[in-house]
């Protein structure tokens, strides 16, 4: 799960990691009355999404005096931002940070996340912060400073003045450097959080170190104890569709072909959608119907699948493990019936109790398609999405 | 033959008397899995599916001398229920349950560096010995008692190679499901390594998904320790950047993980490659033969 940039702002502020004066606004009228709090004559004006790339994307503005604040607000917000991260559609703008601006000297890169290879917190540095910055990683990882955080004794003080020598602070500057990665330590296992980006950390001309932006993800496992984070979910910035299926326990996410799938297990599910490209055809979603397959459930899934109008074909992909196919079979021309589909259905069953769950579906009368195997199912679902 | 598990291993179930823990339990028994007793914190002194009810892993291994576990105890508890069976010296330590927060599962390895325990999850099928042990939620008719080792990121997928495998008329040896959560217990190289070791094992499939380089490192491994045929296959070949596809573990981010990659480094390792998930059966028998 995401926040937004002055949810991250306002966590920051909390631990004691320098931002700039700033508040969030969601019409013209509040950030006019924002910018008057604030006061001077220029501001930022930051539109809110959950994706990267809003510099380049022109979704951060300056402005000078009123009118300038004004027009860069209602040019934003209402619209829908399109960076490299986004997709086509980009994602909707419905809220605005407004922030004092602030002189900045150099771009330094700070960053805490989870190192799957040394299974360890690792903090991520770099001198060369700002806009390219994964161009400097992939360029020159040499850039790109890591340190590993012992979980018994946590971050060490000698770690950021590691950093901050190397990256020719003088000591006032180290001393800031490290109550921000203390800071941003704490926040990270405090509120379990999988990500901390700060990109750029700014040292202003005026020698302070502040954090201009603010990138959190939280471990979506440990929602269950961060219900206060939990809040501040903005639903908006998730398609439509991931968030319905969520609430039913089934996990899509929206792709571009014409084939959708629906598939018992996360890796299974992968694989359908390969066998689909591999035999030529375009997968229209991911989705795992989980282990327990009920009619409720499978019913849902089909409603989901059907309100992508692309879809042309349903590929239904199940290996009953503990739950036995003639069950699985039952939900689905349950399923069929109640939500009523038109389209061709190719249904693939496989584990326990299979003869009698295919003869389910031959008998069901309805416009199933009964696969053995992998390969024929796909085969046939490409060439029903070509046909149709 | 086998690895980790065989019908000596004595096996426990922490979370016994919950629905999960009782259904699997049984299922195991069922099995013939060499199911001792069971842990339920308060429940001690009880008898459950014929087999008792311990309060501590600790008094379980004292009174059967459990030397495996499955738990099935919810994610809130799983890491204590981890650390406890490791304490108590359990060898082997199956973590079905999914959803461990990641710090929980960083605590859990750190701790687990000082124990020889093997942890096999969170978030996985479990293990199976064909005809000898099965500690886990995989569909035991599937199986076949045979030649092959299965290790696996992915419960449904690893059911596919099983399936495909019996089919074929190779059977298998040991199946891992060693889970999709992005910190977990042992990896691909710790099993590869036991099914080099392995001499019912005859040759090994090993599947894989985006996410992480575990692929690359295991293909490393293979290139310069192992010897039995291999067959790779990799999940996710059409997943979008950024997007978690069901498993945490399961995100390709910054060029990091993505399939093609994967494929690749098993190829220079000298794997055979099904580009098919409906194909791992038979590239197996061919790179047998």
């Amino acid at each position: 799960m995401n926040l937004h940039e002055y949810q991250a702002k306002a966590l920051f502020s909390e631990y004691g990691i320098a931002v700039p004066p700033g508040k969030p606004a969601f019409s013209v009228r509040e950030a006019l009355a924002v910018a008057a709090e604030l006061g001077g004559d220029e501001w930022v004006v930051k539109a809110q999404i959950h994706a990267g790339g809003r510099g380049k994307a022109g979704g951060v503005r300056k402005a000078h005096g009123q009118d300038a604040l004004e027009a860069a607000v209602d040019a934003l917000i209402g619209s829908r931002l399109v960076t490299h991260q986004t997709g086509p559609q980009g994602q909707p703008v419905d809220r605005m940070l407004i922030e004092q601006p602030c002189p900045v000297a150099r771009e330094l890169y700070l960053a805490c996340l989870v190192d799957r290879r040394h299974e360890r917190v690792a903090f991520i540095a770099s001198s060369e912060g700002g806009m390219d910055i994964e161009e400097v990683a992939a360029r020159s990882p040499e850039k790109m400073m890591r340190l590993l955080i012992d979980p018994v004794v946590g971050l060490q003080a000698y770690q950021c003045r590691r950093v901050a020598f190397a990256f020719g602070l003088d000591a006032k500057q180290a001393a800031a450097l490290t109550k921000i990665m203390f800071g941003v330590y704490r926040l990270f296992v405090a509120r379990d959080l999988s990500l901390v980006e700060i990109n750029p950390l700014a040292v202003t001309q005026t020698g302070e170190l502040v954090a201009l932006d603010a990138k959190i993800n939280i471990d979506e496992n440990a929602l269950y104890r961060q219900k206060a984070t939990e809040d501040l979910r903005d639903p908006s910035q998730e398609d439509a569709k991931d968030h319905k299926a969520r609430q039913f326990g089934l996990n899509y996410i929206a792709l571009d072909g014409d084939i959708a799938c629906m598939v018992n297990g996360a890796g299974l599910a992968m694989a359908t959608m390969d066998l689909i490209k591999l035999h030529g055809g375009r997968p229209a979603n991911f989705l795992d119907v989980g282990g327990g397959t009920t009619t409720d459930k499978v019913a849902e899934a089909f409603k989901l699948i059907l309100s992508d109008a692309n879809v042309k074909v349903i590929l239904v992909n199940i290996f009953g493990g503990i739950v036995r196919c003639d069950l699985i079979a039952e939900g689905i021309v349950s399923a069929i019936r109640e939500v009523g589909i038109s389209i061709p259905v190719v249904v693939r069953l496989e584990g326990t109790n299979v003869e009698r769950g295919r003869a389910l579906l031959a008998e069901s009368g309805l416009h199933i398609i009964a696969a053995e195997g992998l390969t024929e199912a796909a085969q046939t679902a490409v060439a029903q999405a070509q046909t149709a | 033959m086998s690895i980790l598990v065989n019908k000596q291993t004595k096996v426990i179930c922490q979370g016994f008397t919950g629905k999960q823990g009782s259904f699997h339990s049984e299922q195991a028994i069922a099995y013939g899995t060499n199911l001792v007793g069971g842990v339920t914190p308060g429940k001690g002194g009880d008898e459950h599916l014929g087999r008792p009810v311990f309060n501590t892993v600790q008094e379980a291994v004292d009174a059967t001398g459990a030397d495996a576990t499955m738990i099935y105890v919810p994610a809130p508890f799983a890491a204590d229920a981890v650390l406890e069976a490791a304490d108590a010296g359990i060898d082997t330590i199956v973590c079905i349950t999914e959803g461990i927060p990641v710090l929980e599962m960083l605590k859990v390895k750190a701790v687990l560096a000082h124990h020889d325990a093997y942890l096999i999850g969170p978030n996985c099928p479990g293990i199976i010995t064909p005809g000898e042990c099965k500690i886990g939620i995989m569909p035991a008719a599937i199986h076949a008692p045979g030649t092959i080792g299965i290790v696996s990121r992915s419960g449904t997928l690893t059911y596919e190679a099983v399936h495909q495998t019996t089919a074929v008329g190779l059977g298998q040896s040991t199946c891992v499901g060693i889970g999709g959560d992005p910190i977990h217990g042992m990896d691909f190289i710790d099993c590869l390594e036991l099914f080099e070791q392995d001499p019912a094992t005859k040759g090994i499939i090993l599947v894989g998904e985006i996410g992480g380089t575990a692929e690359q490192e295991a293909a490393d491994f293979i290139k310069h320790h192992v010897t039995k045929p291999v067959v790779g296959y990799i999940s996710g070949v059409t997943a979008p950047r950024g997007k978690r596809m069901g498993h945490a573990g399961a995100i390709i981010t910054g060029g990091e993980g993505d399939a093609e990659e994967k494929f690749r480094a098993l190829e220079d390792a000298g794997c055979a490659v099904a580009r098919s998930p409906a194909e791992m059966g038979a590239q197996m028998r061919a790179a047998l033969q």
